[in-house]
C-alpha cells in the first residue's frame, strides 16, 4: 500500500498550515461582514472592505473547492526519525 | 448503687431498636462505597416482583444479598443467566442493613459468572478508580477539538475497518484535511505497548493538531487493550486534542474517559473531528449576500444622505428668498411712507421752478412767476402776484 515517500515536514507541515488560514480567512470575512453592515462608515471605507472582502472570499471558496484529502502513514527509521509515505487509501 | 433495668428514667439513656438499626445502618452505609465481592451462589431466589435474592459465601462466611429489579432486569438483558447454585461469580455491591430484620446484606448491581470476566471488571474498576482520583477523566481537562483539523494523526490498526470508516468519511466531509496512520495492533498482548509508542510517537508528528484513536467493535476482551492503565496515561499526555473511539456506541473504554472527546463509533470519531465542507461552503455563500447587501446598503444610504443634503439646501435656499422678499417689503413700505407724494395726499402742495427743483422760501417766488403746483393728482400751473 505504501507508494511515494515524501518528507515529513515541509510540503505536508504547509498543507496543514493550510486550515488554520482558512479560519482566519473566515473569521476576517465575519468582521467585514459586520462592520459593512453596521451604520457608520463611509462610502471610501466601505468599498474598501468590500474589496478586501471579495478577495478573501474568493480564496476560501478555492481552498474549500480545491482540496483532495491526503492520507500518509508514519514509518519509523532504524535511527529512529520518521518518514511519512503516502497512502492508496 | 444497684440499676433498676425498669426505671423509666433509664430511657434517657436508651436507645430503641429502631434507632439502633438506623444508626448501624448508617454507619455501615457512611463506611462503604460499592466494591466487588468474589464468592459462591447459593439459595438464589426470583420474586415475581423482579427482584433476586441469594447469599453469597465463601470457606467460613455468607452474606445475604438482593439485586434489585432494575439490576436483574439489565443482567438479564446483557444476555445472561441467572447464577445457578454453586456458581462463582464477582458482585458490584454496596454494604447495607434491612433495618426491619436486622440483618447486614449486600445490594447487588452487577454480577459477573467467569473468573476471566471477573478479574477484568476488577482490573478495570482499578485502574478506573486510580486515573479518576488522579483527575484524568476531569472535565476541567478537556481540551476543544480545533475548528479546522488540518492534520489528523490516527492510531489504529491500519487493515482494520476503523481507518477506512475514519478515511471515507473525512474524504466525504473535509478532504482539507492530512490524515497521518500512526500503525498499531488494538487488541492481543502485545498491543497496549504498541499503542502506548503510537500515542508518544503523535507528539512528533509535525503539521498534526488532532489525534483519533480507536478500533472496531469486537468481543468485550479484544477491547481490553482500551482500559489499559499505561495507554490511558500515554493518551492522557498527547499534546494535540485527542478524540476516542472504541468498539460499538454501547463500549465505554477508560480510554473514552480520558480522551478530550469521546465517539460512539470510528466514524462518529471522523465527524466530529472535522468539519463538513459543504455547511462550510454554504457559510461562505452566505458571507458572500451579505458582503454585497452590505455594500448594497451602505451606497444606499450615501445616496439617501446626499437626497436629504440637497432638500436641506433647497430649504435653506427657499428660506433666504422669503427672508429677502419680506426684507422688500418692509423697505418699500418704509419708502412710501417717506414719499413726499404721500404728504400731497393729505392737502399740501409742493411748488417746482421751471427747472423742476422745490420753491422752498420766499426768495424762490419773485412776483410775475410762474411756477408749477404739484397736487395729489397732478400739476398746476400757477403765478406770484
Amino acid at each position: 500500500m505504501p507508494k511515494r515517500p515524501s518528507t515529513a515536514g515541509t510540503a505536508a507541515a504547509e498543507a496543514a498550515a493550510e486550515a488554520p488560514t482558512l479560519a482566519d480567512e473566515l473569521r476576517r470575512l465575519e468582521e467585514i461582514v459586520r462592520l459593512l453592515e453596521a451604520d457608520d462608515m463611509d462610502l471610501d471605507a466601505a468599498l474598501a472592505l468590500f474589496e478586501e472582502g471579495v478577495r478573501r472570499l474568493q480564496r476560501a471558496r478555492h481552498t474549500l473547492e480545491a482540496a483532495e484529502l491526503k492520507v500518509q502513514t508514519v514509518l519509523e527509521e532504524a535511527g529512529g526519525s520518521l518518514r511519512l509515505v503516502d497512502l492508496d487509501a | 448503687m444497684s440499676l433498676s433495668l425498669f426505671d423509666p428514667t433509664i430511657d434517657l439513656g436508651a436507645i430503641t431498636v429502631s434507632q439502633l438499626n438506623q444508626a448501624v445502618r448508617e454507619v455501615i452505609e457512611g463506611e462503604f462505597g460499592p466494591l466487588w465481592v468474589h464468592g459462591e451462589v447459593t439459595s438464589f431466589k426470583a420474586y415475581s416482583s423482579g427482584h433476586w435474592y441469594f447469599t453469597l459465601r465463601d470457606e467460613s462466611s455468607q452474606v445475604r444479598c438482593c439485586m434489585w429489579r432494575t439490576y436483574a432486569q439489565r443482567h438479564r438483558e446483557a444476555g445472561q443467566q441467572p447464577p445457578a447454585e454453586g456458581t462463582r461469580v464477582f458482585a458490584l455491591a454496596t454494604p447495607g442493613m434491612w433495618e426491619e430484620k436486622g440483618e447486614f446484606r449486600l445490594s447487588v448491581t452487577k454480577l459477573m459468572a467467569t473468573q476471566a470476566m471477573g478479574d477484568a471488571a476488577l482490573a478495570f474498576e482499578r485502574v478506573k478508580r486510580l486515573l479518576q482520583a488522579e483527575g484524568l477523566f476531569d472535565v476541567a481537562r478537556k481540551r476543544p477539538l480545533p475548528e479546522f483539523a488540518g492534520g489528523i494523526a490516527v492510531v489504529t490498526s491500519p487493515d482494520g475497518a476503523a481507518l477506512r470508516d475514519v478515511i471515507s468519511v473525512t474524504r466525504a466531509r473535509w478532504p482539507l484535511a492530512r490524515i497521518v496512520v500512526v500503525p498499531t495492533s488494538v487488541q492481543g498482548e502485545r498491543a497496549p505497548a504498541e499503542i502506548v509508542r503510537a500515542l508518544a510517537l503523535v507528539d512528533r508528528l509535525e503539521g498534526v493538531d488532532l489525534c483519533i484513536v480507536g478500533r472496531g467493535g469486537g468481543a468485550r476482551e479484544d477491547l481490553a487493550a482500551f482500559n489499559d492503565e499505561a495507554v490511558c496515561r500515554a493518551l492522557a499526555a498527547v499534546r494535540v486534542p485527542t478524540i476516542s473511539a472504541v468498539g460499538h456506541e454501547t463500549d465505554v473504554s477508560l480510554c473514552d474517559l480520558v480522551a478530550d472527546v469521546r465517539a460512539a463509533t470510528p466514524s462518529n470519531a471522523a465527524e466530529l473531528a472535522v468539519a463538513d465542507r459543504a455547511e462550510v461552503l454554504h457559510r461562505v455563500d452566505g458571507m458572500a449576500a451579505r458582503l454585497a447587501g452590505g455594500l448594497t446598503r451602505r451606497t444606499r444610504l450615501a445616496a439617501e444622505r446626499l437626497e436629504r443634503s440637497a432638500d436641506r439646501m433647497q430649504g435653506a435656499l427657499d428660506g433666504l428668498r422669503e427672508r429677502r422678499r419680506a426684507t422688500l417689503e418692509r423697505l418699500a413700505a418704509q419708502l412710501d411712507a417717506l414719499s413726499p407724494l404721500k404728504v400731497l395726499g393729505r392737502g399740501y402742495a409742493m411748488p417746482t421752478g421751471a427747472d423742476g427743483r422745490v420753491l422752498k422760501r420766499r426768495a424762490d417766488f419773485p412776483p410775475d412767476l410762474v411756477f408749477n403746483l404739484r397736487v395729489s393728482d397732478g400739476d398746476v400751473r400757477a403765478r406770484v402776484e
